[in-house]
């Protein structure tokens, strides 16, 4: 592959495509090699440019992570010899000598792969906001730039710039540190850090398809199930970010617009997800530490396992629900429970459980309603509730969906 | 080390229950195993309690001059009640006891880090 024959020629759209698959170990080794989060961006940055330099003719390096993160390793120690306080920063933390070129250093999967999951820990630290959180992960974790974080959350690109110079700031000078939360704060850390991942899913499905926030994370739910095989919400969470994704292509149909639950080509989702995604249920369900994303893979899983949706087992969901209910008691599950008693009992009693609920800024909760109306023959009550929920949709697809009054639908996709 | 500004906040006149004798005894031997243990760690700096904001003066430059005036800087319903300055490993390390601090007097506590004081 790297003999430099005309068949491993690699063009900049490849270097550029290897590199980012690549790079997020190397960024995050340095984070924790040097403790500053802009050397080592920089110093990944320029180990990019001489990719791009190099790669094309030379062709690929044996170990292309090794390689960048060495590149990039004697790159950041260049720069700090060449300042005054980087020379005396050097003597205090007794670098490593990176020895030459070759790749070989710091390369050790399971020391990379514990530097990945300390950043993540630190970019979702209780002491950062949520959207400071979310954009950190993407642009340390995830190696997008900050246009495409941008984009992904729909901001302009210098508002994401100044948003992240700030998050980056408070991580130096408030000494966030770099590490593994203990076993006893384990449990109080990793909420966070599940709810970005699950927060960079859910706008990767109503936002724009490019960059694609669901693969990335997926990726990134990847990562923290292998590095943390012992957490079963860590696995929940993959369970159902894979079983949701099985499902996303029969979403929309082709001119954008929503397709619900029941009207869902069951024969476009991916088995392959799914089998993947019940495996992993399966297994950290047996721990017996159900959470609200191991319950929430649960119901998906049971969606999954119907042909149809009047074979759906829909005493199973309502009871998946309330235990869902039971460890996270919010109005939204509440919702969703609603809807699936609907389905078991009839719209009456799901309108009388949904008309208790203080939901009035959530749209969803105006197209529960107004389906259940409908359904009920209340036409004229219906139509008012379709009208705020399109007015409160943040898609196009959703808004056209429930303009049309939900067309024959039942409940939405959610 | 870096070091931290832990600043107890009171709001004026905000409907807190309020202790018991029992209570306020309870939080003051807290507070003061919690400083011996500030102390014995070595992250104790400098501590205090404040008087009331109304017994604040404020002086600053008029022109050439400075001049002197009555009550607080800010007049706002917020106020700084005590302090602590600590130093610590990190900001876990600084949250921690700051834990320690609201639990045992029930205010929110602001952790806030020093510039400049990089050792």
């Amino acid at each position: 592959m790297h003999d430099g024959d005309a068949a491993a020629r690699l063009d900049e759209a490849e270097v550029g495509w290897i590199f980012r698959q690549e790079a997020g170990r190397s960024l995050a080794a340095l984070i924790s090699a040097f403790g500053d989060i802009d050397l080592a961006e920089d110093a990944v940055q320029e180990a990019f440019t001489v990719a791009l330099h190099r790669w094309p003719g030379d062709g690929l390096p044996p170990n292309p992570g090794g390689w960048i993160t060495t590149t990039a390793h004697n790159r950041a120690i260049d720069r700090l010899r060449r300042e005054r306080r980087g020379r005396q920063l050097l003597g205090q933390m007794a670098v490593l000598a990176p020895g030459d070129d070759e790749p070989g250093m710091l390369q050790e999967v399971g020391l990379m792969q514990d530097e990945r999951l300390r950043l993540i820990f630190t970019c979702c630290h209780p002491a950062l906001s949520t959207q400071a959180q979310v954009a950190l992960t993407l642009r340390l974790l995830g190696g997008l730039s900050t246009k495409e974080v941008a984009r992904s959350f729909l901001v302009a690109e210098p508002t994401m710039a100044r948003r992240l110079v700030r998050a980056k700031h408070k991580i130096k000078a408030a000494k966030i540190p770099y590490r593994v939360p203990e076993a006893h704060e384990l449990a109080d850390r990793l909420r966070p850090v599940l709810a970005v991942v699950y927060l960079v899913y859910n706008a990767g499905l109503s936002g724009p398809a490019d960059p694609d926030l669901c693969a990335e994370a997926i990726r990134l739910a990847r990562i923290l199930a292998a590095l943390m095989p012992d957490e079963p919400e860590v696995a929940g969470l993959l369970a159902l970010l894979l079983l949701t994704e099985s499902r996303r292509a029969s979403r929309l149909a082709p001119d954008g617009s929503l397709v619900v639950l029941g009207e869902q080509d069951r024969t476009r989702w991916d088995r392959a997800l799914i089998t993947e995604g019940q495996a992993i249920l399966r297994r950290c369900l047996r721990r017996n530490q159900p959470g609200p994303y191991q319950l929430q893979a649960a119901i998906n899983a049971v969606h999954t396992d119907a042909t149809t949706i009047q074979e759906t087992d829909w005493s199973q969901i309502v009871a998946l629900y309330d235990q869902l209910l039971a460890v996270a008691p919010t109005p939204v599950v509440a919702l969703n429970r609603a809807i699936a008693i609907g389905e078991l009992q009839g719209p009456a009693a799901a309108l009388a459980l949904v008309e208790e609920l203080d939901l009035d800024s959530y749209y969803p909760y105006h197209a529960t309603r107004a389906d259940l109306l409908g359904r009920l023959g209340r036409h004229n009550e219906a139509a008012t509730a379709y009208q705020r929920a399109a007015a409160m949709a943040p898609t196009d697809a959703e808004r056209a969906f429930l303009r049309l009054g939900g067309r024959a639908s039942r409940s939405p996709n959610r | 080390m870096a070091h931290y500004l832990l600043s107890v906040h009171s709001v004026e006149g905000e409907i807190r229950e309020p202790m018991t004798d029992e209570e306020r005894a309870q939080s003051h031997k807290q507070l003061g195993v919690l400083e011996q243990e500030l102390k014995s760690a070595g992250a104790w700096v400098a501590s205090g309690r404040l008087h009331d904001p109304a017994t604040a003066t404020v002086v600053r430059m008029a022109g050439d001059e400075v001049l002197t005036t009555d009550g607080p800087f800010v007049e706002s319903k917020e106020h700084l009640g005590g302090f602590y300055i600590i130093q610590a490993e990190d900001l876990d390390a600084a949250l921690g006891w700051a834990s320690r601090v609201t639990e045992a007097i029930r205010t929110p506590i602001e952790v806030r880090p020093f510039a400049g004081f990089e050792a």
